[in-house]
């Protein structure tokens, strides 16, 4: 029982930056009805971020993070002007097909620079120790920094001309444009935000577990779940869902193997969409 | 949604196109012998001239023409099958099974495993299909990792390792060297039949429904189309040769286990096929599918570009979306309108 | 007399708004019904509820005796109602003899696609496409495309046609033209359920009119009572059109 809850706190501060991951893929959806299918090469971008900034540069772990919001912001905006831009009136296949495509190149040019060998960054925080459980530094950190990027992502959204901007062009993008706003530059700085957001993520993900340049597959799908148990397009709802995944994770991994776990993270996702439609129009937009 | 979007083309020549040319029956239509012509040539090539590597090349272009067209029709209502391999290796697993444990004929395993896997698809489709976009694309995939999973746990299938096809197993077709020519005659006649059922869709009733869907799917529901049962239908069609052709193939490789036979890699590249050659035409499909391969054939043998296979394939994808988006047939139909007479 | 649509004590709730409330309507066989109200009435919502879009929470709606409540929009085209978007939703990429075949082939009519042609003709003929059936969809002006919804509606050989303001954004001229494509449909024994907010062009078009307000029934009789309906000139604010033009009930 005692392993039970333990799990759980694990699975809550873990999902925490779940929720963190799946913020940057609604951002991107609420704002352009785009599903970024780059969505897990930024998370992976991230965590070799974090590897090469703390091995080669000797940076401490976690001074890393704002770098990697810049670099993933920048990536991001890249992408946007590259695979995203022309593509957005021409319905979801285009943009799903070329984001996938960006995806491909970015992964294939990962896997042949860094085969799928594992990489990892110790990160060496004094725990805290319940019974005989404890919680690494590293996790509660990852958690806290977690919840500080949201707070901060809430506040440039509400408080903020440019987030201002932002939901304005979610909100109807022709009447922004007749308002004045520049409502191209404020996508691509809204993707960038979006890639910015999976790119930290990933470097927190680093901080916790070891990854290769495939694992950014796995983190899509949570991300997707999250997207989904959160049926919502703004910050809370994805902090919520990645919570919620994260404790479904959690009680899971006490009884079954890990390598389950796409699988039932998988039919979470289809059982939640078809049980609750709802889900899917809160979403969609007309 | 609009996926017929992308060719822009189609519609302003199919403008020029008298309305009665679609009156004619199936088997009197031109197109109908080009396929028969494509068939033999598949067919009869390599066997005059007794050239295995031509029959290996011409047999790897066919497997992947069967996967571009049956995807086709899937894609001809908008729906992206991100995850379309998981019919070929299922398929495959399913005749290798029966060969290989039960004893059964060839024709008879391909077959049933192209029944089995179209009918759970059927059942499957009709769950995720009520999923929009990415959502429905993104659940391909998970049918497919799913699959995998559950394959590489099951025991009676080999588990992780698979299933080897004990030399045997090719006694009834004439012995290893006859059974891989025997075999190479079905996979084209799965081929040749696979664009006839995509033609075949294409030109009737059920087609104009789930074009009618790809182009506005509450739109179509309005006027009439059932959409779900459509939509279900189309995946099903789009599982049967797949599956068939998935058999046949791992029948002639002599193995199969789960890594090789649900590759996403190989998945998404039937879709960067679909798009090269153009989406939403059969001959598209097939020549996407020949073309992709040949150039797939000169990537792999050089070294350096064999760990690009996906980069290649990635920025390929981008530049036809971006720049060619009705692929080879768009750009052929805008230069020479008459074509779309005669080809589909 | 059973009424050909049969719309009883209807409501429909979208989170904390009442969009319909207890609404009884009837359209009876070979007659224009119009439904007319402020912004905000529910006449869309009427119109998605009868035609299967979403369900009603509460109330019944019956089509020639038979119960179609909450049943899918395929089944309801089936059944014999077509509708002309508001927003118009024209296949775009298809050209207008295929986006006609679509309603001919799978609406009331349901006939193979050898047999559409027929239905088709005679419907672009009605409405004034015939001679642009190999255009693009897409291509047409919005004046086309609105015929186009039209005649994809009449392609199906319909009992009961609802028309979604299938005047807005029509100039004049073109005004006219279209009301006397709607009679043309109507001689053809085709009921019609129309909302409109061209006050001139319903006025003159319907057999009876129903008035909305705020989800439920305000008025409902012929035309000239309505208009005289001390109510429905306060529901309005006086005469809807920034013309001033006063209803026109003449004919």
């Amino acid at each position: 029982m005692i392993g039970l809850i333990a799990s759980l706190i694990h699975g809550v501060l873990v999902g925490a930056v779940y929720g963190l991951a799946a913020m940057g893929l609604t951002l991107i959806w609420g704002v352009m009805n785009v599903i970024n299918l780059t969505h897990g090469a930024m998370i992976v971008l991230g965590m070799f971020a974090l590897y090469f900034l703390a091995s080669a540069l000797g940076l401490p772990p976690y001074g890393a993070v704002p770098v990697t919001i810049v670099i993933g912001f920048v990536v991001g905006v890249v992408v946007y002007w590259t695979a995203v831009h022309r593509v957005i009136g021409r319905g979801h296949l285009m943009s799903l097909l070329s984001t996938f495509a960006i995806n491909m190149v970015l992964i294939g040019l990962g896997t042949a620079l860094f085969s799928t060998s594992p990489y990892n960054v110790p990160v060496a925080l004094p725990g805290i120790t319940w019974r005989e459980y404890t919680f690494t530094g590293a996790h509660v950190v990852a958690a806290a920094l977690a919840l500080l990027i949201a707070g901060l992502l809430y506040f440039l959204l509400h408080r903020t001309r440019i987030g201002k901007a932002i939901r304005a062009v979610a909100d109807n993008r022709e009447a922004a444009e007749l308002n004045g706003i520049p409502t191209t530059q404020v996508l691509s700085f809204a993707f960038g935000l979006g890639a910015a957001l999976a790119a930290v993520s990933g470097t927190l993900i680093a901080t916790l577990f070891p990854f290769n340049v495939l694992s950014g597959g796995a983190y899509e799908l949570k991300s997707f779940v999250v997207t989904v148990l959160g049926a919502m397009g703004n910050p809370a709802g994805a902090l919520m869902g990645g919570v919620a995944l994260g404790l479904i994770e959690g009680a899971a991994t006490s009884f079954m193997p890990v390598s389950w776990t796409p699988v039932i993270e998988f039919a979470l996702f289809v059982a939640v969409l078809i049980l609750f439609p709802r889900g899917v129009f809160a979403f969609t937009r007309s | 949604m609009t996926v017929q979007e992308l060719s822009p083309s189609v519609a302003e020549v199919a403008a020029q196109q008298p309305a009665e040319h679609r009156r004619a029956p199936l088997w009197r239509r031109p197109f109908m012998w080009l396929i028969v012509l494509v068939g033999l040539a598949f067919a009869l090539l390599p066997a005059w001239s007794d050239n295995v590597q031509l029959r290996e090349s011409l047999s790897l272009a066919a497997v992947y023409i069967t996967l571009a067209s049956s995807l086709n029709i899937m894609l001809g209502c908008g729906y992206v099958n991100f995850g379309n391999i998981v019919f070929f290796g299922l398929g495959g697993y399913i005749c290798v099974y029966l060969v290989s444990e039960r004893l059964w004929p060839l024709a008879a395993a391909a077959l049933a495993a192209g029944v089995a896997v179209s009918l759970l698809a059927l059942i499957f489709g009709m769950g995720i299909l009520r999923l929009r976009g990415a959502f429905f694309a993104l659940a391909t995939i998970g049918v497919n990792e799913a699959v995998k999973a559950f394959v590489s746990n099951f025991e009676p299938w080999g588990g992780a390792t698979g299933i080897y096809l004990s030399l045997d197993v090719y006694d009834p077709l004439g012995g290893p060297s006859q059974a891989l020519w025997n075999v190479y005659f079905l996979i084209v006649a799965v081929m040749t039949a696979s664009l006839f059922l995509s033609y075949a869709i294409k030109s009737s009733k059920f087609g104009l429904g789930l074009l009618a869907i790809g182009e506005n799917e509450d739109a179509a529901a309005v006027l009439g189309v059932h959409t779900p049962r459509y939509k279900a239908l189309a995946y099903s069609a789009s599982a049967l040769l797949p599956a068939i052709v998935g058999g046949l193939f791992f029948f002639k490789s002599g193995i199969i286990e789960p890594a090789g036979a649900f590759d996403l890699t190989g998945s998404i590249e039937a879709i960067v096929m679909v798009m090269l050659g153009g989406l939403g035409t059969v001959t598209g499909a097939a020549l996407g599918a020949f073309l992709y391969e040949e150039l797939r054939g000169v990537l792999l043998t050089t070294e350096a570009f064999s760990h690009f296979q996906l980069v290649i394939a990635g920025v390929l994808l981008l530049a036809i979306v971006l720049f060619a988006p009705g692929g080879l047939m768009g750009f052929i139909y805008r230069r020479w309108p008459r074509m779309r007479r005669l080809l589909e | 007399m059973t009424a050909l649509l049969e719309v009883a004590g209807v409501s429909k709730r979208f989170g904390g708004v009442q969009a319909v409330r207890g609404l009884n309507l009837a359209v009876h066989d070979g007659e224009i019904l119009g439904l007319i109200g402020p912004n905000g009435a529910g006449k869309s919502t009427v119109f998605n509820l009868i035609n299967g879009v979403y369900p009603p929470d509460r109330g019944r709606i019956a089509f020639k005796g038979e119960d179609i409540t909450g049943k899918p929009p395929y089944r309801i085209a089936r059944h014999g109602i077509a509708r002309a978007h508001q927003i118009v939703q024209p296949l775009a990429n298809m050209t207008v003899l295929e986006n006609c075949t679509v309603g001919a082939c799978f609406g009331r009519a349901n006939l193979p696609l050898a047999r559409a042609q027929d239905a088709v003709r005679e419907a672009a003929e009605i409405v004034g496409l015939a001679d642009r059936l190999d255009q693009p969809a897409g291509q047409l002006t919005t004046a086309g495309k609105k015929r186009l919804e039209l005649a994809r509606a009449l392609s199906a050989r319909p009992e009961l046609l609802l028309l979604d303001e299938v005047l807005a954004g029509l100039n004049p001229t073109e005004i006219e033209r279209m009301i006397a494509v709607i009679r043309r449909i109507r001689d053809r024994g085709i009921a019609i359920l129309i909302i409109e907010h061209v006050m001139r062009a319903i006025m003159r078009l319907s057999d009876r009119i129903v008035v909305l307000n705020l989800g439920g029934k305000l008025a409902e009789g012929t035309p000239r009572s309505v208009a005289n309906n001390p109510e429905v000139i306060a529901a309005y604010l006086g005469a809807p059109e920034p013309a001033g033009q006063s209803a026109d009930v003449s004919k």
